[in-house]
């Protein structure tokens, strides 16, 4: 009952309040302007029957997805890689650390020169939004594993290879969680921008071509999606990352 | 598990010296001199500064001499061997490895095969009582089971040295008398060689053969004392008493002039 509480009604009870402060705020303006929850929904559905949602969900799901893997296949061994040889990552994060403060929109307009409208602008960006918070949190996981944990494989004789694989990977892999977790989260935000900015399709692209027709209603149904999709996302990695915590003794 | 391999540990004018961030130099230990017999169980005791752990971290491979050497079996020891196991006082355990796992790390590193490696290690594990817990993971375990699955990872190599740094120190008193007893049990059984380094008096009266007591600057050994009672040892026997007194006072002594050394370097 009190987990029902906390975990249902609690939450329930805060949407319904915004929701109604926010139909109650829309009321004093034209529709136009400022659509309340039920517009929306209107939208929502109209958008659905039309057909045109479901391929710009679609559309931004597999762009982020692969823009995603596609950074992290890079970010994690060149993560563990610098983590591990001390002068590669003396030489190399002064770089980094000046690049990584470049927020991914500023790279738009040279994405769009170099690969046009389309696809590789928005997939760029979201890449970029990865890639940093994976490879930084790799790094630092690795640099961060127990010494005992090493003195303990060299103790062992276990050899270079043994030690990395099976130590250090193993050891760094919580810490590369969070990264991945973090990553999640930046790497959807930038998917809108990266999709209102370059892309012909998708979310991002439908609220920029809601706003061209002016239909308020239609900008904020795009937006009440990407959080909503949002939400699914983080809660499906909250899932996997417990699962896999689990299997690794971490979580009990 | 077959008899144990003995070795014999020699260290000769063995010095470590370390510079600080001032930039002077600091000796942790100078010039020492100690011999360690064949399946002997030698307790290395001394305030913090001593140099304890320093000497053990040498003889283990951990370290290098500045001068002077450590020789084990005739060999100068020059890096850590899978033949001569530390154990530590955090335990060094893996988290994502189950306690089985964690005992077969050191087969798995000697490249022992598949099954021959699961027998060992259960082997281990029965000798420190764990058999119960071989599916459980080491943040499952309260702190006196996770060195107990240390240990079994030790054994499960059979090492002809078993070096012991503060094993224990991080236990509460119950079970540090538990395992002090465990440990001296599996040390009649498999008669390794034992360095055991301890800040506690009492632990090196009631397991070495020979308790060696060390002084801080430099680290150097005050005073060795053959604790000649049997084992397992009472701990109220008279004769206890009488090997704790003499211990206790050196103590006081090596105490004291320490006090008195950094009283005249301020």
């Amino acid at each position: 009952m009190a987990f029902g509480l906390k975990k249902l009604i609690l939450p329930l009870i805060t949407i319904a309040i915004f929701a109604a402060v926010w139909q109650l705020a829309a009321g004093k303006y034209p529709p136009e302007q400022f659509p309340g929850p039920t517009d929306v929904l209107k939208a929502i559905k109209e958008l659905a029957d039309s057909g045109v949602l479901w391929g710009h969900i679609g559309i931004s799901l597999t762009r982020f997805g692969g823009a995603y893997l596609l950074a992290v296949t890079v970010a994690i061994p060149l993560g563990l890689f610098l983590g591990s040889f001390t002068r590669c990552h003396a030489a190399i994060d002064p770089l980094i650390q000046v690049l990584r403060p470049i927020s991914p929109i500023a790279w738009f307009p040279l994405a769009v020169l170099w690969f046009g409208i389309g696809n590789a602008p928005a997939v760029f960006i979201i890449f970029l939004a990865a890639f940093y918070p994976v490879l930084l949190t790799t790094i630092s996981a690795v640099r961060a594993v127990p010494k005992v944990y090493l003195m303990v494989a060299t103790n062992f004789g276990a050899g270079s290879r043994m030690t990395f694989l099976r130590v250090i990977v193993p050891a760094a892999f919580p810490g590369i969680m969070v990264g991945l977790h973090i990553a999640v989260g930046t790497a959807w935000i930038h998917l809108v921008a990266g999709e209102m900015l370059g892309a012909q399709s998708g979310l991002g692209f439908m609220i920029v071509d809601a706003r061209n027709f002016l239909r308020t209603d239609q900008i904020m149904a795009g937006m009440l999606l990407v959080g909503l999709l949002g939400l699914a996302i983080y809660k499906g990695m909250k899932a996997a990352e417990s699962y896999i915590g689990r299997r690794w003794g971490i979580v009990a | 598990m077959s008899a144990q391999v003995t070795a014999k540990i020699q260290l000769a004018a063995v010095e470590k010296r370390f510079s600080s961030a001032r930039g002077d130099e600091q000796i942790a230990v100078s010039q020492l001199d100690l011999d360690i017999q064949a399946g002997e169980f030698v307790c290395l005791v001394g305030p913090s500064g001593c140099g304890k752990t320093t000497l053990i971290n040498m003889m283990a491979g951990f370290d290098r001499p500045s001068s002077g050497s450590v020789v084990i079996d005739g060999k100068t020891v020059t890096a850590p061997s899978p033949n001569h196991i530390m154990i530590f006082q955090d335990y060094g355990l893996y988290p994502w490895r189950t306690v089985l796992g964690n005992v077969l790390f050191g087969l798995q590193a000697r490249g022992v095969p598949p099954a021959e490696a699961k027998g060992k290690a259960l082997a281990a594990l029965e000798l420190v009582g764990l058999l119960q817990s071989i599916d459980k993971h080491p943040h499952e375990l309260s702190g006196g089971m996770k060195q107990r699955v240390s240990i079994a990872r030790a054994l499960a190599v059979e090492p002809s040295v078993l070096f012991m740094d503060e094993p224990f120190a991080a236990l509460d008193a119950f079970t540090r008398l538990h395992l002090q007893d465990e440990v001296l049990r599996i040390w009649t059984e498999k008669k390794p060689t034992v360095v055991f380094v301890t800040h506690d008096l009492d632990e090196a009266i009631a397991l070495g053969q020979r308790v060696v007591l060390m002084a801080p600057n430099p680290g150097r050994i005050q005073r060795i004392l053959d604790v000649k009672l049997p084992h397992p040892r009472e701990r109220t026997d008279t004769d206890f008493a009488v090997f704790r007194k003499q211990l206790f006072e050196e103590f006081h002594l090596v105490h004291r002039q320490a006090n008195q050394t950094a009283e005249y370097m301020i």
